[in-house]
């Protein structure tokens, strides 16, 4: 198998050394490719995933078919925009001088994906990789193989496979993957593995994006509507895969006197959603295999936690799926709140004042997202100044997830580097800076030999100083 | 400089220093316009009230004019604060994004945050450039800063770690002084952010210490950035790019700079002409005592390396102008070479020294292929008049920068980025990009609790997934006729 991802490798370097990749027209015709696969193969694409996650029908084309399809259409759309160079304005010090910013290809780039939107998060980066001019490794996540098997025979088909290849496996392959040079690894995935790839990365001096995770949480203020605040956290939760998303609320936190109104609500809202009987609701994703159930359900085992189940809790192993389950006032030590969830649990975390939020969730590594339902103008301010996160929504959960104007990405804990949109064609480009000089107005003063007026005469130059400059040249 | 001189190791030493600026970022101290605007103006101070402190040191270390040191790293830390003092309220208000209709009404902006505490590890041949141009970032960013100077530049790491110390918020912004030993203690520290101007075999060293916490990191690394020389037939573009050349070589640190130009790619038919064009240049600029302005080499492992460099046989067979050494004053004159064997150490590896080779080709279109047999460089010159060779240039070739009829010169053009790519490195700085590689852009996204769009929620039905396909192609006249019930799903 290594033998085989060397030879992979070889092939994609040369395909880039052709130049063919770098052409507007060779990119638009992938991304077009990528269009078509999705509309034509829906259906594959929305059976794929069901096997793998069972996700309902909805939130496959909604989260994943369309969220590609609108990212291959902006960067069709933008394309030529973004690869044109960006004028610079020159300053005096290097006057007469004009200038550009250039973005190109970085070369060859390994993008590996992860097996909760196992079908968006592979194609996006691979969008982005293509948008720039580069040529592309796709490792799927062999966790989610359904879709793994129909992204390869997918892109095998449609794609230009001497620049784009699929590449499935599991730990061999991966490791395999790491030990060849890239000149940029895309990840999304947990920060375990984030630190093997960034490791391996060092080895090649490869940058790289790691799309990691975290603890996100919401703080749910009082005198709020929290009927559509909590639809907006059931469907940022329950409704994104089960609570197996990098930005779903993880936990929420509000004070000890709206907890009950809070508990009452969602409770509510969430019959309303999915029946009297959810493990029977159609939709609701179920756990993604055996091991993630045993994790989830671990979590439960605790007593100080099970103790404190306020809804839900049923569990369907055969069919591996957990109930919507709501746990208040949970011991900040448990292990439920110390590992990011990744399923359909919900902790409360009650607080004195809504203000000790910020505390509870600045103890806790910086998260991809954290979210707050309040209509207190100064209390968003003061959210939004002390929470770190790579993003925050007020008032709804998940949203900026979905933008392609707003970088999505993580910061600390949460991963580096950021994606979508025109972010995905940066992200995947070198920004040469291209200066251009001419042979006339040279400046004795930069040469030597040294002499005192030289240093005179820098010194205004630097300083952006006209007056210094020409006072210099007259030997004042 | 007695209390900052830390040679020893002292890991409590590290580790209570580190703390100490985690305690001042957590406190919110640094966030403040005020706190980083009076750091910016105190840093403005020290340039201008020590300047011949720093030049002394400088001549110390590395044996640099008073001028050339002012020309590479005061003038431009000067001019670096100050652009940094103009753009700071607007860098720290962030930007405003557009949302998509589904998530009407709603705003939406990018707000940059610190990292929070910082590691800066610099080199030794602009050693206060290289701590302090990072350092303006970092600050003007708002976090907390530890900053390791080179060893091999002891005098300047002495007299920076006294100037901080006397100018700035030592419990923000610390230097530690020390050589390997220290460092790898540093690099034990968690860092929300380390910026690294060094080798890459060191750079490699830091960001596998890095991936152990996460930490992203930025490399300014080097490699061989090459100057190709065109035929210029006027006397007074041979005159100027003369000058430049030998001034971005020999006058800059003696070739000892990541953007140094490390040889010269230049037609046959053309070579004889520019090897006199040197030599007359040689000596009109350096004259008869070129130690008053050139630098010395760093030490005796550099100047045994460049020595090295220059004894292969080959090697010394094609040296046509210099090649005189000497150990004791660690001074090597300004040497050409012609036509070294590519394959020769020379060739191979990154000079950083006064060893220039003159490379020469058939034609100069063959540069690009040259050039793209090596790993990506921080720099590629390029003295030309031709429109149609710079473009060639630049669309076949990749590097950190590109600069046509001159060179170094993008050191100080604030509103270039600053980097490499490929083995050159990642990441990258001056004016702006500073402030940016030292912060997170969060992103804030508002809505309002007005309207909700009630086909978000399941139960999920045909005509919610009509409504979302609608939606998602911003099909807005889509959506409306399927609310009114006037479109079937």
């Amino acid at each position: 198998m290594a033998v085989g991802v060397e030879e992979v490798v070889k092939e994609l370097r040369s395909t880039y050394t052709s130049g063919k990749t770098k052409t507007l027209e060779w990119r638009a015709s992938q991304l077009k490719a990528i269009i078509r696969i999705a509309t034509h193969h829906e259906n594959e694409i929305v059976e794929a995933l069901r096997s793998d996650l069972k996700k309902p029908e909805l939130e496959s084309f909604v989260h994943e078919i369309c969220a590609v399809l609108s990212a291959c259409k902006l960067a069709l759309k933008e394309l030529h925009r973004w690869m044109k160079p960006q004028k610079v304005k020159t300053s005096m010090t290097t006057f007469p001088a004009s200038g550009e910013i250039v973005p190109e290809p970085l070369g060859v780039v390994l993008v590996i994906s992860t097996w909760n939107y196992p079908f968006l998060l592979s194609l996006e980066p691979v969008i982005g990789a293509i948008a720039a001019g580069n040529v592309v490794v796709l490792k799927p996540s062999e966790v989610a193989p359904a879709t793994s098997s129909v992204l390869s025979k997918l892109l095998g088909e449609y794609m230009d496979t001497t620049a784009v290849k699929v590449i499935e496996g599991a730990v061999p392959e991966t490791t395999a993957l790491l030990e060849q040079k890239w000149d940029k690894i895309f990840y999304t995935g947990s920060g375990k593995v984030g630190r093997i790839i960034l490791a391996a990365a060092a080895k090649h001096l490869t940058p790289v994006v790691l799309e990691l995770g975290g603890k996100c949480p919401v703080v749910v203020d009082a005198n709020i509507n929290l009927k559509v605040a909590a639809r907006r956290i059931i469907s940022g939760k329950w409704g994104c895969n089960s609570g197996q998303t990098c930005v779903s609320p993880d936990y929420v936190i509000t004070t000890k006197e709206y907890a009950s109104k809070l508990v009452d609500v969602l409770s509510a809202e969430l019959e309303n959603f999915y029946g009297k009987d959810p493990l029977q609701s159609k939709d609701l994703s179920s756990i993604i295999n055996a091991h993630h159930f045993d994790r989830v359900t671990k979590l439960l085992d605790d007593e100080k936690v099970s103790g404190k189940i306020v809804f839900g809790g049923q569990q369907d192993k055969t069919n591996l799926k957990i109930a919507p389950t709501i746990i208040l006032d949970v011991p900040d030590d448990s292990l439920i709140m110390n590992e990011e969830i990744f399923g359909p649990l919900l902790p409360i975390v009650t607080v004195n004042k809504i203000k000790e939020s910020f505390d509870v969730i600045n103890a806790k590594g910086k998260p991809l997202a954290a979210y707050l339902f309040t209509n207190d103008q100064k209390l968003k301010a003061e959210f939004i100044g002390s929470v770190s996160a790579g993003g925050i929504t007020i008032n709804d959960v998940a949203l900026h997830f979905a933008e392609a104007g707003l970088p999505f990405g993580g910061v600390g804990e949460s991963g580096m580097g950021a994606y979508h949109g025109k972010f995905s064609f940066d992200t995947f480009s070198h920004k040469k800076a291209v200066l251009q000089r001419g042979f006339g107005g040279d400046v004795a003063a930069r040469y030597p030999p040294y002499a005192p007026w030289k240093l005179q005469f820098l010194k205004a130059l630097l300083r952006g100083s006209i007056l210094g400059v020409l006072r210099a040249l007259l030997g004042w | 400089m007695e209390s900052q001189s830390h040679s020893s190791d002292d890991t409590t030493m590290i580790a209570e220093s580190v703390r100490e600026v985690r305690q001042t970022f957590s406190s919110g101290k640094t966030r403040e316009e005020s706190w980083r605007r009076e750091q910016l103006k105190r840093l403005l101070s020290l340039l201008l009230e020590r300047e011949d402190d720093i030049c002394r040191a400088l001549g110390q270390d590395l044996g640099k004019h008073h001028v050339e040191s002012y020309r590479d790293e005061v003038g431009p830390l000067i001019k670096s604060v100050n652009y940094a003092l103009q753009g700071l309220k607007k860098w720290m208000a962030g930007r405003k994004a557009e949302l998509p209709l589904a998530a009407f009404p709603a705003s939406a902006q990018l707000v940059p945050e610190p990292l929070g505490v910082v590691l800066i590890m610099s080199s030794w041949n602009f050693p206060f450039g290289l701590c302090l141009e990072p350092l303006v970032g970092a600050i003007a960013a708002g976090n907390g800063a530890v900053i390791k100077p080179s060893e091999l530049s002891p005098v300047s790491s002495s007299v920076l770690a006294e100037l901080v110390h006397a100018y700035l918020d030592t419990t923000a912004i610390k230097i530690v002084q020390g050589g390997v030993s220290v460092g790898e203690q540093l690099l034990q520290q968690k860092w929300d952010k380390i910026f690294f101007t060094g080798g890459a075999k060191v750079g490699r060293v830091v960001m596998t210490a890095a991936a152990r916490n996460l930490t992203p990191v930025a490399l300014e690394l080097g490699g061989k950035c090459p100057a190709v020389v065109d035929v210029l037939s006027s006397s007074w573009d041979q005159k100027i790019a003369m000058k430049r050349i030998l001034s971005a070589k020999f006058g800059t640190c003696a070739g000892q700079a990541c953007i140094a130009i490390d040889y010269i790619l230049v037609e046959k038919k053309f070579s004889s002409t520019l090897v006199e064009l040197l030599k007359t240049a040689i000596f009109s600029m350096f004259g008869e005592n070129q130690k008053e302005n050139i630098a010395r080499i760093i030490n005796k492992s550099h100047f045994s390396r460049l020595r090295n460099l220059l004894n292969e046989p080959m090697v010394t067979n094609s040296i046509v102008h210099g090649g005189w050494l000497d150990e004791d004053n660690l001074f090597i004159e300004p040497t050409l070479l012609l036509d070294p064997p590519v394959n020769s150490g020379i060739m191979s590896e990154e000079i950083f020294g006064p060893l220039l080779p003159i490379i020469t080709l058939e034609r100069i279109e063959d540069s690009i292929e040259f050039i793209n047999s090596m790993p990506r460089p921080l720099a590629i010159y390029a003295f030309t008049n031709s429109e149609g060779l710079k473009k060639k240039l630049s669309s076949r070739t990749s590097s950190g920068s590109i600069v046509f009829n001159d060179a170094i010169i993008q050191y100080v053009a604030d509103s270039f980025p600053f980097g490499g790519v490929g083995e050159s490195g990642f990441g990258r700085y001056h004016g702006k990009f500073s402030f940016e590689v030292f912060s997170h852009e969060k992103v804030i996204a508002r809505r309002s609790f007005l309207v909700d769009f009630w086909f978000r929620y399941p139960p999920w039905n045909d005509h919610k997934l009509q409504l979302f396909k609608s939606a998602y192609v911003f099909d807005y006249l889509g959506i409306l006729l399927i609310l009114l019930g006037l479109k079937k799903s």
